[in-house]
């Protein structure tokens, strides 16, 4: 039977020859992941399990990167039961302040994921290592419990929608846009229960980091997983990045797919998702009435090193306009350094720009950035929804890296081509 | 297993994000997280939910975080089923691994109304509003799914199996 690459990676974990979408398995985990967030909660459920200890240590990883620097005396209290369970368990990825960045961009840079794995994480953005080639899915607690217990997940396996890509993106657009406007496409719920394969020969054009924005946002269209082939740049960088040998699944020419969309990527312009769902897109260029008080420029979807570059390039030699603030969030420690080592720092300070240490924070409405009644943001981040970044009754306007930056200079959402620059 | 409640009444893609803001997920107490139950979309809920009611919603109920909170909180706030015409995938695995019924019904979901009394009999799926007299069936989950309900949830189905 012909198989998709995600039905193949999860036939592989199965111990079975094939497997069809609908099929109920149990898969074996090459990872076990949470926060300080979920893990507590999973911690608690784990002696339910009636195991001792956990399936692996060296297959589970904590990364208390959501409320970290502790924010208050409860986050403070939840971290501290991480420590304590990674101690006690002897958890060989655990990743204290000063070692931790946020976890779906730590993970792949400290080579914890290769292609071909499978890996759950309690977090809904764990889908980002489909980047990679691998089978990787947001899950909550309770699995992440018996992931942790047991070393296994049940799954149901998911149709596929293939997003067939030609072509390559036009300067100034980046795979922020292409997923926004995906989702603005299909809608939030537009690949429910379904795994999203991105394809054809446009692939080969986008960068680790464009791939890792567009798997991670797969979520957002209410998907299983999204997943990119392994061709020479995923090999080059799971090398770089000291990664496991990688396990090359690909799925077969005559594979079935629910549904084929064919994209041509030089048609992607700048792209915003307006409140309060990442499925209500508009171009970027039609956004000059929209005033804004703040922009972030980080995430697990966009504070990798190229996100900061591409920011930087717009700030270069201007200032954020008056009446905004713009807080800037590399993702790791490794991602900070190199930052601070390319001059990018003092490009965003010069401009008038916060930059604060890797955490979710903002993105979730935790701290470091949290909006008043009223407010509106331009943010890099995932999720629009009412009240996701402070009051239920401010703005969060989703976008690139490039729009966000150009947006902080003027004070409206802005096309960067409009600031005119070279990036 | 029965259950039987008046219906509190939402639209669709009812996020995660509503159903326990992440500014409260500094606990994991499961009492404290119902007491800020979809505060941001409807304020009032917490105060007039009780014990067995029940929760109607629109298409992808519980999009966006993985969060096991939002599932905790309704639970704890006393709410005995979910009926909605599809759920987000993560929230339908955390309610399904830690007890909570849920169950997709298209039908039910647009023609339910706010304050109706609605009875449901899990065994069978059927919803019945006993305001309106009309009865909806709801798609039976498949035998591994029943199973784990049946088990008490993830932890003891994977005690007693594995």
């Amino acid at each position: 039977m012909p198989m998709t690459m995600t039905e193949k990676i999860l036939a592989h974990a199965a111990g079975l020859e094939e497997v069809h979408p609908g099929q109920l398995i149990m898969a074996d985990l090459d990872m076990v992941l949470g926060n300080d967030v979920t893990s507590p909660v999973a911690i608690k459920e784990l002696p339910k399990f009636g195991r001792k200890g956990v399936f692996n240590r060296d297959k589970i990883a904590l990364v208390p990167d959501h409320f970290t620097p502790n924010k208050d005396i409860k986050a403070a209290a939840q971290c501290a039961c991480v420590r304590a369970f990674a101690k006690e368990n002897e958890i060989t990825n655990y990743f204290e302040v000063g070692k931790v960045g946020i976890e779906h961009a730590l993970l792949p840079e400290a080579g914890l994921v290769t292609a071909g794995d499978v890996v759950i994480g309690a977090d809904s953005h764990t889908c980002t290592y489909g980047a990679l080639g691998a089978f990787s899915t947001g899950v909550g607690s309770t699995d992440m419990a018996a992931g942790m217990a047991i070393g296994k997940a049940w799954f149901k396996v998911p149709s596929s929608i293939r997003f067939n890509l030609s072509g390559k993106l036009r300067k100034h657009v980046s795979g922020k846009d292409l997923i926004l406007t995906i989702i603005g496409m299909i809608g939030v719920d537009g690949a429910l229960y379904r795994s999203m394969e991105f394809t054809g020969e446009g692939v080969h054009t986008l960068t680790m980091d464009d791939r890792f924005t567009i798997a991670n946002m797969a979520i957002e269209a209410g998907g299983k997983n999204g997943i990119f082939p392994v061709d020479d740049l995923t090999l080059e960088y799971l090398k770089e990045h000291g990664a496991k040998e990688p396990k090359i699944f690909t799925s077969d020419p005559d594979a079935v797919y629910e549904r084929t969309i064919d994209i041509d990527l030089s048609e992607i312009v700048p792209t915003v998702s307006y409140p309060h769902l990442p499925e209500n897109t508009h171009p970027a260029k039609e956004g000059k009435d929209i005033r804004i008080d703040q922009t972030v420029i980080g995430s697990c979807t966009n504070g990798r090193l190229s996100d900061l570059e591409a920011a930087a390039a717009v700030l270069k030699g201007r200032k954020v306009a008056d009446g905004v603030r713009c807080i800037v969030i590399p993702a790791t420690q490794r991602i900070w350094k190199e930052a601070m080592h390319e001059g990018l720092f003092d490009i965003f300070i010069d401009a008038g720009c916060v930059v604060s240490t890797p955490t979710c924070g903002p993105c979730l409405g935790g701290y470091m950035g949290i909006l008043s009644e009223g407010e509106r943001c331009v943010s890099t981040t995932n999720r629009n929804f009412v009240g996701r970044m402070g009051h239920p009754k401010s703005e969060v306007y989703l976008a690139s890296p490039e729009t966000a930056a150009a947006s902080a200079v003027t004070g409206y959402i802005t096309d960067p081509e409009e600031v005119g620059y070279e990036g | 297993m029965k259950a039987e409640g008046k219906v509190f009444r939402y639209g669709d893609n009812v996020d995660t994000d509503v159903i326990i803001p992440a500014r409260y997920l500094n606990t994991s107490d499961s009492r404290e997280l119902a007491s800020h139950c979809m505060e941001d979309i409807d304020p009032d809920f917490v105060k007039s939910v009780g014990k067995g009611d029940i929760i109607v919603a629109g298409r992808n109920f519980g999009c966006g975080s993985s969060r096991e909170h939002a599932p905790i909180a309704i639970k704890e706030s006393g709410v005995s089923c979910v009926i909605a015409s599809t759920f987000a995938r993560i929230f339908f695995r955390n309610s399904i691994n830690i007890g909570l019924p849920i169950l997709e019904c298209p039908e039910a979901s647009e023609e339910i109304k706010a304050g109706d009394k609605v009875s449901v009999d899990f065994t069978t799926g059927i919803i019945k509003d006993e305001t309106t007299g009309k009865e909806y069936r709801a798609e039976p989950f498949p035998p591994f799914m029943q199973d784990l309900i049946a088990a008490g949830g993830l932890a003891p189905y994977i005690k007693e199996n594995f």
